[in-house]
């Protein structure tokens, strides 16, 4: 009968009427899905595997808002209605809860941290206490004595957090009204009242976060190339993106090797950061504030080494990756061993780093050399003269130098990566004379509100762009030091050192545009449109993420930043200028320079934005760990073998479970 | 592990119905194929109504809950009224069938009757109804949760099961009884069956409150089985007869010795 065939038709037409008003009604009426939920993730490397697991159809748990640690045993032991997930509030996600958690994991379903909206009192960084130990200079081979923090232990506030394995969820929630249902709903049906069990129907809750890649990076390297299925998948990616770096005086990028008559100063600093969770890394003292200063000072010593060019060049170089064993300064240093970057270590004279520089008390900051590579005389006099320069530039600026202990090692830092190579001169800037004074180093406290950077609350955006901070004020005197350093250290004259400021305008803009809101008028004139999209409207995520064609925020950033404040306006067409070339016949600029095209402001009696080209010796370099590319070597102990694990959905809901006895005697009863 | 509750609930809904048809309509391809078309009847009629509803909906003001209201109230009706329609159409396509199965086939008798047509008809009307009203229901009582976070009833999956399986028999009920009232011209019969569909569509706008709308329904569906009993030509003692496996006819039928 033809009526059969018509039939499965007109059913696929059709969309459930009987009841309800829409086909997943009934959905709603069981789940409330979550909102902002921000896990954390696997990340692996050649030995280990560090981070957290959910399985495949997610992780459900009765819902327990834990009070304080003591009522962590009903968690572990006394409930009755196991697997828990806990509801932590920040104060509570210490090192002993959380470890105590791991161990009862049988009964545990997942963790939930309340991320608070100001800081805690207490310090907390989820960092090891000794930072890149095994990839820095300080090994067995080098001095046995400094390896592995004997002498000093950089971060003693770290809990080593961030390095443990769950295989639970650990979601980080925002205090909003989402989290207050949660609370309600906990409050509702799963308090324990008189010391009896909550009756059921108790409140539960569902996170997924389940990651693909497992044991370490060799593993789920081998497994990306399985060719099995017509769609491959991979599990996993390895941690990268790109250095940007720039030169005071134009290289020959093209031609890759020693130069013979250059001698360069690297002024060094490092772009990321991270946190517990994935993709909230705010890294104001940890990376910003260097970063910043660097920035600031290449923009006061455009003038100078334009007009009265200094011997050596200085490079100007921004290292990403830094966090996870240094992928950036080692791949750099690889390139350049290998005649694969613009100089050699042969050329390199000097390294200046600017680290974390930000919280200076009494307006100190201390100048930290290495001193195995110092017991060299050559090395130890060059050391001397450039922290010589360092005391001239801090002359009449309201910033003192000093050093610290001489038997005192390098603080982790990318001139580590350096020495390792060979022995180069080198100073390390921080705001500490020992361990760090950053009390939430790596975590997502580390923001604008750590480094006292407020607005009054009248102003609006535009405003609070403009508006100078004191930090700003600081951060600017940290700034001229550094230029006025580098100049004399290139070979520049001391008369030339007044003329040398940076720009506190300058710097409170940037502070405001990376850590509170980059999508602002002056980052929209510094970029070409089609990065206008990519700009945000919450503080710049400095997580180095994995090394795809795309960089990530911060670098693409820095990497206009750096041509607007180093470069220079040119009148050059759209066309010539994103082919490279001045005009038609050029053919020789692109080895030198690079041209950018970039919005530009709106005038004030227009609406088109007035686009220009700049040239500048900015560039990109890969920041792709050698053991990836081109060595392959997934169990190296040498380079970084950081990746992270691929995974298909991150997402949490919560909803009512009825008893298991009710849904066995319901299956009976059908 | 709510996978107990997915079973539990398909199966009390479609328990007795699925019951019903393998082990009287499965072995006679005629009657599937006729509990098929009913079903597909049904559908139709589904799809005519929803449109209708669906276009009043997009024209109506989606704000005002009273209308929306009304308008679900409206579409509960139109949907009784053409199912009963569709019913009847059905009632009136079967009668022509008859005819020209008579013509075709070698043999002198009907080879199925109108009342086992009735059943059939029903039944199918039945599956397709009780099909649509559940299996979204179904689909989401497979996770982990359970109605309730928002305040409604934890009973919601149970209730739902038990009213279809309370729809899928009444719906047989209401054929056998609708076509023997259209045979024998007794059309306040047909008023009645559609007057009791009314009745237990509005009666579910009683939910959440289960008890007032599944006991009234179980009510009705008492009664309108044992109609559709006597209507169907039972008796007292028949019903005696064949529980004690001594009806000759139904015997004779299936070829058992006593």
């Amino acid at each position: 009968m033809d009526l059969l065939s018509n039939k499965w038709i007109v059913n696929v037409l059709i969309c459930c009427f009987f009841i309800g008003v829409g086909c997943n009604s009934v959905e709603k009426k069981i789940y409330v899905h979550l909102n902002y939920t921000v896990p954390c993730v696997r990340l692996l490397n050649a030995t280990h595997q560090i981070g957290c697991q959910s399985s495949l159809s997610g992780n459900v748990g009765v819902l327990h808002v834990l009070e304080s640690e003591d009522n962590l045993d009903w968690v572990l032991s006394k409930g009755p209605n196991p697997p828990y997930l806990v509801i932590l509030e920040a104060a509570l996600f210490t090192r002993s809860i959380m470890m105590k958690l791991k161990n009862g994991s049988n009964r545990v379903a997942g963790v939930a941290v309340v991320a608070p909206n100001t800081n805690p009192t207490e310090p907390f960084s989820p960092y090891t206490t000794c930072p890149n130990e095994n990839t820095g200079v300080y090994t067995e081979k080098y001095d046995p004595a400094y390896a592995h923090c004997n002498v000093t232990v950089w971060n003693p506030l770290g809990n080593g957090l961030a390095y443990e394995e769950f295989d639970f969820p650990i979601f980080s929630l925002k205090d909003d009204n989402d989290t207050q249902v949660i609370r309600q709903c906990f409050l509702d049906h799963n308090q324990v009242v008189n010391g009896s069990a909550p009756q059921y129907p108790l409140c539960a809750m569902q996170l997924y976060s389940h990651m693909s890649a497992v044991t370490d990076t060799a593993t789920c390297m081998r497994r990306n190339d399985i060719n099995f299925s017509i769609s491959p998948e991979g599990v996993c990616d390895p941690l990268g993106d790109s250095n940007v770096w720039a030169s005071s005086r134009p290289i020959n990028t093209t031609q890759k090797g020693h130069k013979n008559s250059e001698n360069v100063i690297i002024a060094a600093a490092r772009l990321d950061s991270r946190s517990f969770f994935f993709d909230i890394a705010p890294g104001a003292q940890s990376s910003v504030t260097g970063f910043v200063s660097l920035l600031a000072a290449a923009h006061a010593l455009r003038n100078a080494t334009q007009e009265a060019p200094p011997n050596r060049t200085i490079l100007y170089t921004f290292f990403q990756g830094e966090t996870f064993d240094y992928i950036g300064s080692s791949r750099m240093v690889y390139d350049m061993e290998n005649n694969q970057f613009a100089v050699d270590l042969d050329n390199v004279h000097s390294v200046l780093e600017v680290g974390q520089v930000g919280l200076r008390s009494d307006s100190q900051l201390w100048l930290h050399s290495d001193p195995v590579s110092r017991r060299n005389s050559s090395v130890n006099d060059e050391v001397r003269k450039l922290i010589e320069n360092l005391q001239v530039a801090s002359k009449d600026l309201n910033v003192t130098v000093n050093q610290p202990q001489a038997s005192q090692p390098l603080p982790p830092s990318s001139f580590q990566r350096f020495l390792r190579a060979r022995p180069i001169p080198g100073i390390v800037i921080e705001d500490h004379q020992s361990v760090f004074t950053n009390r939430y180093y790596e975590s997502m406290y580390d923001n604008a509100e750590y480094l006292n950077i407020s607005y009054p609350s009248n102003l609006t955006a535009d405003e609070q762009l403009e508006h100078i901070t004191e930090t700003a004020t600081a951060l600017t005197e940290v700034a001229t030091m550094v230029a006025r350093a580098l100049y004399i250290q290139a070979g520049g004259e001391e008369s030339r050192l007044p003329s040398i400021t940076a720009e506190a305008r300058l710097v409170t803009r940037m502070l405001y545009s990376l850590l509170i809101k980059s999508n602002n008028s002056w980052f929209q004139e510094i970029i070409p449109s089609e990065f206008m999209s990519r700009l945000t409207e919450k503080p710049t995520n400095f997580y180095v993420g994995v090394a795809n064609w795309q960089s990530s925020e911060p670098t693409f950033l820095v990497q206009y930043l750096l041509a607007n404040l180093t470069g220079t306006v040119v009148n050059v067409t759209k066309e010539d200028c994103q082919h490279q070339r001045e005009d038609d016949k050029d053919k020789e600029s692109h080895h030198l320079y690079h041209y950018m095209w970039v919005q530009g402001s709106v005038p004030p009696n227009g609406t088109q934005r007035e686009s220009f080209c700049v040239r500048s010796t900015v560039h990109l370099s890969k920041a792709l760990s050698p053991a990836f590319d081109p060595l392959k070597e997934y169990t190296s102990t040498e380079y970084s073998t950081w990746t992270e694990s691929r995974w298909k959905t991150i997402k949490g809901r919560i909803f009512l479970v009825a008893s298991h006895e009710l849904e066995v005697s319901l299956r009976q009863s059908g | 592990m709510t996978a107990s509750v997915f079973f539990g609930c398909t199966f009390i809904a479609f328990g007795p119905a699925i019951a019903l048809f393998l082990f009287t309509i499965a072995r006679e391809p005629l009657r599937v194929i006729f509990l098929i078309a009913g079903a597909f009847f049904w559908l139709v009629s589904l799809l005519l109504s929803s449109l209708v509803w669906f276009i009043s909906v997009q024209i109506s003001n989606k704000d005002s809950a009273v209308q929306q209201k009304g308008l679900l109230i409206f579409g509960v009706v139109l949907s009784v009224l053409l199912q009963e329609t569709f019913r009847f159409a059905y009632y009136k396509l079967l009668k022509k069938a008859n005819e020209g199965l008579l013509t075709l086939s070698q043999e002198e008798t009907m080879p199925i009757s109108i009342r086992q047509l009735a059943y059939v008809s029903g039944l199918g009307f039945g599956f397709m109804s009780g099909a649509f009203s559940v299996v979204n229901i179904l689909a989401d009582s497979v996770g982990p949760g359970t109605v309730g976070i928002h305040g409604d009833s934890q009973h919601y999956f149970l209730s739902s099961a038990f009213m279809t399986m309370a729809i899928i028999l009444l719906h047989m009920f209401w054929g056998v009884v609708f076509f023997d009232a259209c045979e024998k011209q007794r059309w306040w019969a047909v008023a009645a069956v559609v007057v009791s569909h009314l009745i237990v569509s509005c009666l579910t706008f009683q939910n959440p409150e289960y008890v007032a709308s599944l006991v009234p329904t179980y009510i009705i569906l008492f009664l309108m089985g044992v109609w559709a009993f006597y209507s169907a030509g039972g008796s007292l003692r028949n019903l005696k007869l064949c529980l004690t496996c001594k009806d000759k006819d139904f015997l004779l039928a299936n070829h058992r010795p006593r």
